[in-house]
This record gives structure tokens, C-alpha cells and sequence, in this order.
């Protein structure tokens, strides 16, 4: 009863209890048929999600108008860079991969430069960001039609009695988030700061560091999302990121994370990316149109941020 | 009169640089939209004529509108995220029920005012990220926009087309329309009393509070603004354009926060100016596209100069900035 | 005789809480008409949130207010305007992007219509010219350019402005702390142009000469509660610091302090402010005790964060060579980390050390905090609670313990103490003498003179410049503020 309780006063287990629910709803509608099957489509979905959302999440936790608005540039440039590089051959799949990698830590690192040497905001600095990642992007990947090596495609598709290999590969990496976020000086110098940036800098937090591998750290995240994303759909294009941007913040705040800044949880973001993906499945099969869809997922999203909200305080 | 001890000059002279720093950062958005004209005239002259500026400034009036729209939150501290989905959904009642069934579409555009008000007291009362807010709203927006025009099409009521394929002599009439929303915003944010208090509100919320005025009220005010000149945005945008579609209006989100930071506004503190919002409005609909073309830059790089138009004003703001301090 | 003046104000049992903290405790007030009262406390005793409450900010946890004889049930910021009760706030409240005769605007809802910004500025700028003769502040400067100095005049004059609603009474908190001595002159000699003609003021002030010299009551508070309140003439500044709390600590502080023979050590800091003009600088060996002095706001501050940047790199005209740690005095704003338990937020600082393999070690960071709980007496439970949960001194404490228990030689304190009870005070103190015995430098801002004695010697700052270095045989209060208004020194 205590450790239930205990349970209950944790801020992501109500996305998990909503993805729950979602799910629950769902499967009474249709009659119980696919329950498994739409688990296992969820979690691969999710894990998507999970990838940027984490990396968003450390970027929203380092304080209010951090944001990583280029994601879905970043997303579908990076998807591109690793199709021509692989070039349909398994043999370049490692290098492949290293090279979207560097394509996400390279957008990162320049949203980082804009930010700390021009002084841009983040939003903007990201959004200006995004714009030139765009026209790379759409000039760099014109009518590529690459197919993804077949061992990459394969692997993206692997599952293990019914769970596929990437929601594994998402959990560890959401471990290890966590365990980076806690138990390493980077993690506390985050949380530090989004608390309180002056503090932090007064108490001997590295704030530049700090920010410069945030940023980096979440480019790189979603250098891998294309990558993954890509193979997963068997190809690059550019829209392959455009869902990925509000995906990602909605995530981290649905997921139990402070806007305000300081304050992370990293289960919440699974928790979250289930929610929305069975969300989204459900409004599929109860038939809704595309405009239904999008106004429910809209208002979920306001109507959980509000409820997540306190209100004014004296102080 | 006692005489000035040497301090109190060393104070006046910090305080003419200070005036002088931002009259330079006043004069900026004007040099910028100078030197797109110039561009322009010098790639091709023939642009620079009553037909040429009507052509090329012909989508400059719901950029500006949707800009002033932004202008208006950001004046509070906050951020809108769905204007540009918004101006979309107002495009499509008003190719639809505002033709069809003048009432409704009117009730429908009012009401959504509205729930813009409502947005800015649930942003204030819960003490809400306008960000995440907004961003939510965009998908609503959109979905809405979809329902009620579910393929491109529509048609503008006539009386809108009217007024805005109206020719007048000698001067086009986006020009006069630029310089008639410039004025008019300029007058009720900068010179009315309560324009004063609204911009207080940015500046230093806590001191609005202490004086006695309502903080809800100063944020529905500037939320319900944005909510006015996004319908008028949407509206002149199906006017010109003559129907819609769901995602017409997607871009002016950025568009509209990049007209307000190129017109000298900037994210915190209240400090934003219609003028130089309408400017940089201007800018942006010239450097969009008929500059780049005459440039013969491709399509595909297009958005790139947009993004690196911004960098390169930002960075002279923090130029002129760095010179004073 | 007095008692037969007309009641303004009456205040009865008022108290208010901030979570643990008892701000005020049962205060008792009364202001009459055409009088200034003195208000007098160390820093914490409760004043700002006394003054907040009377002008409305702040609702009363309980007690009374009654204003001219009828008590106010639904006091609020508006009901406080409209019965006449204005302030000046100690921080500024001024929009900076508005100008000077907007800001008069939005101070009073009836400058509206057409002609509006004529009538404002001509408001504001007859009453600057009837304060601060000479001013050259024009109504249309935009607040953000103008100096400090300045803004705290625009500040003054405007709560002074009258159009419809009433002025009977107005707060003036700290109003001369950025004002030169001329202008603080000006602004004193208005009060009581303004007290003699029947209205009423409230004066809070660092300077107990200022208050001595223009209040006709004097009110003294200390730990949330009024512990004297006479007419200004029965009290003397020796009067005025007893009864403000600490004249004992202070005799033992003097005592202990006297009695160190400390070993010093090598240089460890020099640093000239930036605008130092003559070749003063201040110089810091290991083992010593340096205090920072002069009025609020004269570059004390600047130059403790400029010391701490050169830490992490080259700056000119400081140079730093040992690690270094920073008590702030704001807590709120430059020391703690509100989501965090007390054990976390004294480990910050020393988290690189606690690093065992990759990740940092739960063992030791609790081992750091009880080893700190101890030294320091931190009175809690529990070193896993969350650090709000701790009283403001107590809190103070645990960023002693950050600063304390890192690996720094040299320890700069930003007025450390403000708002803390005296027994905490004295546990630090001693603290600091042992740290400082053991070679630890200090270097040490305070507003509160008396703690001045602990140091082994102090430099005078004024308008950002070191202008007197002072050995502790030579401490007193008059020559730190002579010192402090005297830039020839």
C-alpha cells in the first residue's frame, strides 16, 4: 500500500497510466482483436519519440527559452546523409551511421555557436538554424530515392517476441539519460542551471560547457532519429522529421518535465511517447478524420499542460 | 543652480551614447528594407515601378498583419506558436462561411477572437509556457482549418476581393495599406494611455501589478490584439489570394516572429515597435522571393537566405549593442 | 501629547509566515499624521515585509489594519492607493522600456484622453524640479537609459505626484542608497517640507545619522517583531544599535577577534576595481579576514564577481591564485536551488571531487553534508529534505556549508548575513575564524557595520573605487561613512 502510493506521487506514472487507458479504450472499441499487436507497433513508434524527446528534454531542462526548434531539420537532413552514405550496402552501415551522427552533433554544435556568439535566443537561433538545414537538405537530397542497406532495414524491423529491438535499444538509452542526468557532474550541471543559471555559475557550475553539450547532445539524438528513421521506412525524405518537433516537446512536458527548467524525468518520456502513439492509434481506429485527430491531439496537449500548470503563487 | 559635479557628466554623456545606440538599432530595420530596394533596383529596374511594387509587395499586407498579430504577445513576454495555422483557418471560414453565410462566418471569427482572450487568462492564470501552449493550439488550428475546408478551394467574398484588388492612383495600395496599419498601431500601442500600460506589462509586470492594474486583463487585451490581427491577416491573405487551403497560412509563424525581431522588437521586456515590425514585415515579403529570384537563387535555397537574413540582422544588433557597453 | 495627533495608521498583531519562516510576529504600529517615523532594523527584522503589507502587496497572515479609524478587512494594492498610501521600493519599480512621464502614467489611472502625455510629463517634471532642484532628467528619457542615481530621483518624485487620488502617507524604503549626498540632501529636506505640512512618511534607512536627524518617531525592529518605538529625540545611535539586537554579540566578536594572533600567509588576491582611477588596489594574503565596506551598491559586489571570473580566466588587474567559492547573500536569487534536498545543494560545488569511475558517489555526498550538519549546526531532520523546508538562516547555513566544504582557499561573501537571526550570525562567525586560523582567506562584503570587526582590516569602496584601507584599531562606523562620502580620501 505505501509503495503503491509512493507510486502514485511519481509525476510520469499518470502518462503511463493514460497510455494505459488510451489502450484499454482502444481494444474494448475493437472488441479485443490486435491489443498485442498494436503494443508492438506503439513501442517501435515510440521509440522515435523517445530519441529526440530526450534529447529535447535535457535542452528544456537547462531553463526557460532553451529549445531546440530545428529537430525536424536536423531529422531529415541527417536521414539523408546516412542513405547516400550507406548507399544501399551493409558494409557501410557503421560509417553510415557515424556520418548522421556527425550531421546531428554538427547542427548542435552551430545552434550552440548562434546562441553563445551572436547571443540569438535559442528559439530563434534554432529556427534560423532550421531554415539553412532545410535548403541543405532539400538541395543535398533531391529525388534521392536510396533505399536502406537491407541489414539496417532488417535490424530497424527486428523484433524478439513481439517487442522490437529498438524500443530495447530506446530503454537503455533512457537508462542511461537517467543515470547521466543524476549521478554525473554534466546531469547535475543541467539541473543546476535550469534552476538557476547565476546561481549555478556563482556555485562554480561550467554554464558554457553545460549548454555547448546540451545542445550537441540533443543534435546528435536526432542525427540518430533520422538515421533509424529512415531505415524503418525504408528511405529518407525531407518530411521524414516534421511530426518530431512538437512530438518532442510534447513528450518532455507531457512526460512529468518542468518548462520552467531544472526539473527532469525520464521515464515520463516514455510514458509520454506511448500515450501519444496509442492516442493517435485510437483516434485512427475510432474512424476519425484527420482534422478530428488533429484538434483532439491539440487540446490533450493544452489540457495537460493546464493541468500540469500551478496556478499564480504569492511569491 | 548648483554647478554639475563631474560625475553628473560623465552620467549625461553615457546617456547620449546610450540614445544614440538606440536610434542606430531604430534605424536598422529602415536601412535593411533600403538596402533590399536597392538590391532589387539594381538587379532589375523595371520592378521599381506602381505595377512592380504591386506585384511584389502583393502578400507583404497579411505577412504585416500576422507579424503585428505576433508583435502584440511578444509585447507581454510571450510567444505565439499557432498564428500561422491560425491565419490558415481563418482563410478558409472566410472562403467558405463568410461567403456563404455572412452571420456565421462573422460569429465564428469573433468567437475565435475570443478564445484567443481566453488563451492569454489560461496562459496568465496558470502560469502556463506560452510556447507549449500555442504549440498545442497550432495542431487545433489546423485540425479546424482541415474540417471546414477539407481540399484546397473555397472563394473569397466579392466585397473582400474588392477591397483588396482596389487600385489607387499613383501610390499602390499595399504601400498605403502598410503605411495605414503602421499608424494605426502605432497610435493605439505607443501613444494611448493604456497602450503605455500594456507595454508596462511587459516591461516590468510586477510594478504593473503594484500600481493597481490587472495583469489578466493586460494579457487578454494583448492575446485578444493578436487574435484581431490574425483575422485581418487571414482575411486580406483569401482577399488576394481569391481560396484557400488548410495550410495556407503554415509559414507566417515564422515569418511573423521574424518580422518582429527585424523590426527592432525584441523577446523580453516590452521593447517592440509597430513600425519597425511593419518594416520588417516588408523586408522579409521583398527578400522572400522576388529579391532571390532577381538573384537567381534557387528555390531550393530560398529558405536558407530567409534563415540567414535573420542571423545577419541579429548579429548586427549585437554589434551595435557590444559598441555601447 | 503626542496621542492626541490623529491615527493614520493602526496596526495591531500583524503577522505574516513564509514556510518556515516567521516574518513578522505580532507587530504593533501606529503612524499619526503629519510625522515621519524612523524605521530601523538589521536586515530580516521584517521591515520590507511590513511595508509590503501596508501597501497591499502582501496579504496579513493575521491582525488588523485600520486606516484613519476604520478597519480594512479587504485590504488590497488598490484600496491601499486609493486611500492614499504610497512606496518607494527599495528594488526599482519602474518599467525601463517606458519613459519617465509614462512610468508617472501608469501610477495614475486618470492621465488618459487626448493630451495625456503633455499632462504627465508636466506633472512629473514640476515635481523633480520641486525635489531634486537642478535635476536634468527630461519626461520623455526612456527610464533604461537613465543612471541608477537617476532612477531612483524619477522613482521618489512620482510617489509624490498627486492627481485625483489622495497622498496622506508615503513609504520611502532605502530611498537615498544610490542618490549622491547632494541629492540625498535635496530628498530629505522635501520630507520634512512634506511632514510639516501635515502629511505623514515613513523613512527605512541603513544610515541611523539620516534617520536620527529628519524622523520625528523612531520604530526599531528586530526578528519580525517592534522593540522599541520613542520619539527620535530620546534616542542616540549607541541607543538605536542595542536596541536593534547584537550590541553583546558584538563585545564578543570584538573580544575573539582580538585576541587571534593569525599566522598570514603569501599574497593569494590582488584586484583594482575597473574604475579605479589612483593605484589603490585591494590585496588579500592567506589566512586573512578582509572586509569590504561603504554604503550598498558602490561596486563591492562588482568587484567580489569580478575576482570570481578571473578564477576562470584572465582578467585584467586581478590576479587569483588559489581556488575560490562564493557565499551569496541573495538567496533566493544567486544561492539555492529550490527543487533540491539540503544535501545536494551543499554538494554542488564539490561535485568533481565526488566523482568515483564516471558517476558521482551518493556515499560521499551524504557523507559531506553530515560532516557540514555538524560543523555547521544545520537544524533538520533530515539532509534529504528539500532545502526550502529549512528557516532563511538555516539556509544561509547550507550555502556556508557549499563554500566551506569545497576544496577553495579563498571564500568571497557577498553581504552574507542579510536576514539572518543573530544565532546564527555567531555560529558563523566563529566558523570563519577557525577556517581563516586554518589559512583560508576571506573576503568580506557586509552592510552591517558591527560585523566589520571581525575582519582584520577593511577597504572603503565609493561610487565603484577602493577609496580608504582601514586597520581594525581604526575601525568605527563614523569613518566608514565619512570615508564613503569622502572621494578625496
Amino acid at each position: 500500500m505505501e509503495r503503491a502510493r509512493a507510486l502514485l506521487a511519481k509525476p510520469w506514472i499518470w502518462s503511463f497510466v493514460g497510455a494505459f487507458i488510451v489502450w484499454a479504450a482502444t481494444v474494448a472499441f475493437t472488441g479485443g482483436h490486435g491489443g498485442g499487436g498494436m503494443i508492438t507497433a506503439a513501442l517501435a513508434l515510440a521509440v522515435f519519440m523517445v530519441i529526440v524527446g530526450i534529447g529535447q528534454m535535457f535542452v528544456i531542462t537547462l531553463g526557460p527559452g532553451n529549445i531546440d526548434l530545428s529537430l525536424p531539420a536536423n531529422i531529415g537532413l541527417a536521414s539523408a546523409v546516412a542513405m547516400k552514405v550507406m548507399d544501399g550496402s551493409d558494409s557501410m552501415l557503421a560509417i553510415g551511421l557515424m556520418a548522421a551522427l556527425a550531421s546531428g552533433f554538427a547542427v548542435g554544435t552551430a545552434n550552440y555557436l548562434l546562441i553563445r556568439a551572436l547571443r540569438i535566443p535559442p528559439i530563434i537561433a534554432t529556427l534560423s538554424a532550421a531554415f539553412i538545414i532545410q535548403s541543405i537538405d532539400i538541395s543535398y537530397g533531391r529525388g534521392l530515392q536510396i533505399k536502406p542497406p537491407p541489414g539496417f532495414a532488417d535490424f530497424a524491423n527486428l523484433r524478439y517476441f513481439g517487442i522490437p529491438v529498438l524500443a530495447i535499444l530506446g530503454i537503455v538509452l533512457a537508462i542511461a539519460a537517467a543515470i547521466a542526468l543524476n549521478r554525473t557532474v554534466y546531469g547535475r550541471s543541467v539541473l543546476a542551471i535550469g534552476q538557476n543559471m547565476r546561481a549555478a555559475k556563482l556555485a562554480g557550475v561550467k554554464v558554457h560547457r553545460t549548454s555547448f553539450i546540451t545542445y550537441a547532445l540533443c543534435g546528435t539524438l536526432g542525427g540518430l532519429d533520422g538515421a533509424l528513421l529512415a531505415a524503418y521506412f525504408r528511405g529518407a525524405n525531407v518530411d521524414i522529421g516534421n511530426e518530431y518537433l512538437l512530438a518532442s516537446i510534447a513528450v518532455v512536458v507531457i512526460g512529468g518535465t518542468s518548462v520552467a527548467g531544472g526539473k527532469a524525468n525520464v521515464p515520463g518520456v516514455w510514458g509520454a511517447a506511448l500515450f501519444l502513439v496509442l492516442l493517435l492509434t485510437m483516434l485512427n481506429t475510432f474512424g476519425f478524420s484527420v482534422g478530428v485527430r488533429l484538434v483532439l491531439t491539440g487540446l490533450i496537449i493544452v489540457g495537460v499542460i493546464t493541468a500540469a500548470g500551478g496556478p499564480r503563487t504569492e511569491r | 543652480m548648483p554647478a554639475l559635479p563631474p560625475a553628473n557628466a560623465a552620467n549625461y554623456s553615457a546617456r547620449e551614447t546610450a540614445r544614440r545606440t538606440r536610434l542606430l538599432r531604430v534605424l536598422l530595420p529602415a536601412l535593411s528594407l533600403a538596402l533590399v530596394l536597392l538590391a532589387i533596383a539594381w538587379l532589375n529596374p523595371r520592378a521599381i515601378s506602381y505595377f512592380g511594387f504591386s506585384l511584389m509587395l502583393n502578400l507583404a499586407i497579411p505577412i504585416a498583419l500576422a507579424t503585428i498579430a505576433q508583435m502584440f504577445v511578444i509585447t507581454g513576454n510571450e510567444l505565439d506558436l499557432s498564428i500561422g495555422t491560425f491565419v490558415g483557418f481563418v482563410g478558409c471560414v472566410t472562403a467558405t462561411w463568410l461567403r456563404d453565410a455572412p452571420l456565421l462566418g462573422i460569429a465564428v471569427l469573433l468567437g475565435s477572437i475570443a478564445v484567443y482572450a481566453l488563451l492569454g487568462a489560461l496562459i496568465y492564470l496558470r502560469n502556463l509556457p506560452s510556447i507549449v501552449v500555442t504549440l498545442g493550439m497550432s495542431f487545433v488550428w489546423q485540425g479546424l482549418a482541415i474540417l471546414v475546408l477539407p481540399k484546397p478551394g473555397g472563394k473569397a467574398p466579392d466585397w473582400l476581393m474588392a477591397i483588396t484588388g482596389f487600385k489607387p492612383p499613383f501610390v499602390p495600395f499595399p504601400i498605403i495599406a502598410a503605411l495605414l496599419i503602421a499608424a494605426v498601431v502605432h497610435f493605439g500601442l505607443m501613444r494611448t494611455s493604456y497602450g503605455a500600460v500594456l507595454r508596462g506589462s511587459g516591461g516590468n509586470p510586477a510594478a504593473i501589478g503594484r500600481a493597481g492594474w490587472s495583469l489578466l486583463r493586460t494579457k487578454m487585451v494583448l492575446f485578444g490584439m493578436a487574435g484581431v490581427f490574425g483575422v485581418l491577416s487571414g482575411m486580406t491573405l483569401i482577399g488576394i489570394t481569391t481560396s484557400a487551403d488548410a495550410n495556407i497560412g503554415n509559414g507566417y509563424t515564422l515569418l511573423a516572429i521574424a518580422g518582429v525581431i527585424l523590426g527592432g522588437g525584441e523577446f523580453m521586456g516590452g521593447r517592440v515597435s509597430p513600425v519597425g515590425a511593419v518594416i520588417g514585415a516588408l523586408t522579409l515579403a521583398l527578400a522572400a522571393s522576388p529579391l532571390l529570384t532577381f538573384m537567381r537563387v534557387p528555390p531550393d535555397w530560398q529558405v536558407a537566405a530567409n534563415g540567414a537574413i535573420l542571423i545577419i540582422v541579429l548579429a548586427a544588433r549585437v554589434l551595435i549593442s557590444r559598441r555601447e557597453a | 501629547m503626542v496621542d492626541a495627533r490623529t491615527i493614520l495608521v493602526k496596526l495591531e498583531g500583524v503577522e505574516k509566515h513564509f514556510g518556515a519562516v516567521r516574518a513578522l510576529d505580532g507587530v504593533d504600529l501606529n503612524i499619526f499624521a503629519g510625522e515621519c517615523v524612523g524605521l530601523v532594523g538589521h536586515n530580516g527584522a521584517g521591515k520590507s515585509t511590513l511595508m509590503n503589507i501596508l501597501t497591499g502587496t502582501l496579504a496579513t497572515g493575521a491582525g488588523t489594519i485600520s486606516i484613519s479609524g476604520s478597519v480594512e478587512d479587504r485590504y488590497s494594492v488598490s484600496r491601499a492607493l486609493a486611500l492614499g498610501i504610497r512606496c518607494v521600493f527599495q528594488e526599482l519599480s519602474l518599467c525601463p522600456n517606458l519613459s519617465v512621464a509614462e512610468n508617472t502614467r501608469i501610477n495614475h489611472p486618470s492621465l488618459k484622453g487626448i493630451g495625456w502625455q503633455r499632462k504627465a510629463a508636466a506633472l512629473i517634471a514640476q515635481k523633480l524640479d520641486e525635489i531634486f532642484p537642478g535635476h536634468s532628467i527630461d519626461p520623455s528619457d526612456i527610464v533604461g537609459d537613465l543612471s541608477i542615481g537617476r532612477r531612483q530621483m524619477v522613482e521618489v518624485a512620482r510617489a509624490f505626484t498627486v492627481t485625483d487620488a489622495p497622498l496622506d502617507l508615503v513609504i520611502l524604503d532605502e530611498p537615498t542608497s544610490s542618490l549622491d549626498s547632494h541629492t540625498a540632501g535635496q530628498l530629505l529636506d522635501f520630507v520634512r517640507r512634506f511632514v510639516g505640512s501635515g502629511k505623514s512618511c515613513i523613512l527605512i534607512s541603513h544610515l541611523l545619522g539620516e534617520v536620527l536627524g529628519n524622523a520625528d518617531r523612531i520604530v526599531v525592529m528586530r526578528d519580525g517583531k517592534v522593540v522599541a518605538a520613542d520619539r527620535a529625540a530620546v534616542f542616540d545611535r549607541d541607543k538605536l544599535v542595542t536596541s536593534m539586537g547584537g550590541a553583546a554579540a558584538r563585545e564578543k566578536v570584538a573580544a575573539e577577534a582580538a585576541k587571534g594572533t593569525r599566522e598570514i600567509g603569501p599574497i593569494c588576491v590582488k584586484a583594482r576595481p575597473a574604475r579605479q582611477r589612483d593605484d589603490m588596489q585591494l590585496v588579500a594574503r592567506s589566512g586573512e579576514i578582509i572586509g569590504l565596506a561603504g554604503l550598498a551598491g558602490n561596486g563591492q559586489t562588482d568587484l567580489l564577481l569580478a575576482i570570481f571570473e578571473a578564477a576562470g580566466g584572465s582578467r585584467s588587474g586581478i590576479e587569483v591564485t588559489a581556488p575560490l567559492a562564493l557565499v551569496a547573500g541573495d538567496r533566493q536569487s544567486d544561492g539555492i536551488f529550490p527543487q533540491w534536498s539540503i544535501a545536494r545543494n551543499i554538494g554542488i560545488r564539490s561535485i568533481e571531487r565526488m566523482v568515483r569511475g564516471m558517476l558521482i558517489s551518493s556515499r560521499r555526498e551524504a557523507e559531506l553534508a553530515s560532516r557540514w550538519q555538524e560543523r555547521i549546526k544545520i537544524r533538520t531532520p533530515d539532509m534529504n529534505n528539500n532545502i526550502l523546508s529549512l528557516s532563511g538562516g538555516n539556509q544561509q547555513k547550507a550555502l556556508f556549508a557549499r563554500a566551506l566544504g569545497s576544496d577553495a582557499r579563498i571564500i568571497l561573501m557577498d553581504d552574507p548575513m542579510r536576514g539572518v537571526d543573530i544565532g546564527t550570525k555567531l555560529d558563523v562567525y566563529d566558523l570563519i575564524r577557525e577556517e581563516a586560523d586554518s589559512g583560508r582567506t576571506f573576503l568580506w562584503y557586509t552592510t552591517e557595520t558591527e560585523e566589520l570587526d571581525n575582519c582584520d582590516h577593511v577597504y572603503v569602496f565609493h561610487g565603484g573605487r577602493i577609496v580608504a584601507n582601514l586597520s581594525r584599531d581604526e575601525l568605527t562606523e563614523e569613518k566608514v561613512i565619512q570615508s564613503s562620502f569622502d572621494e578625496a580620501v
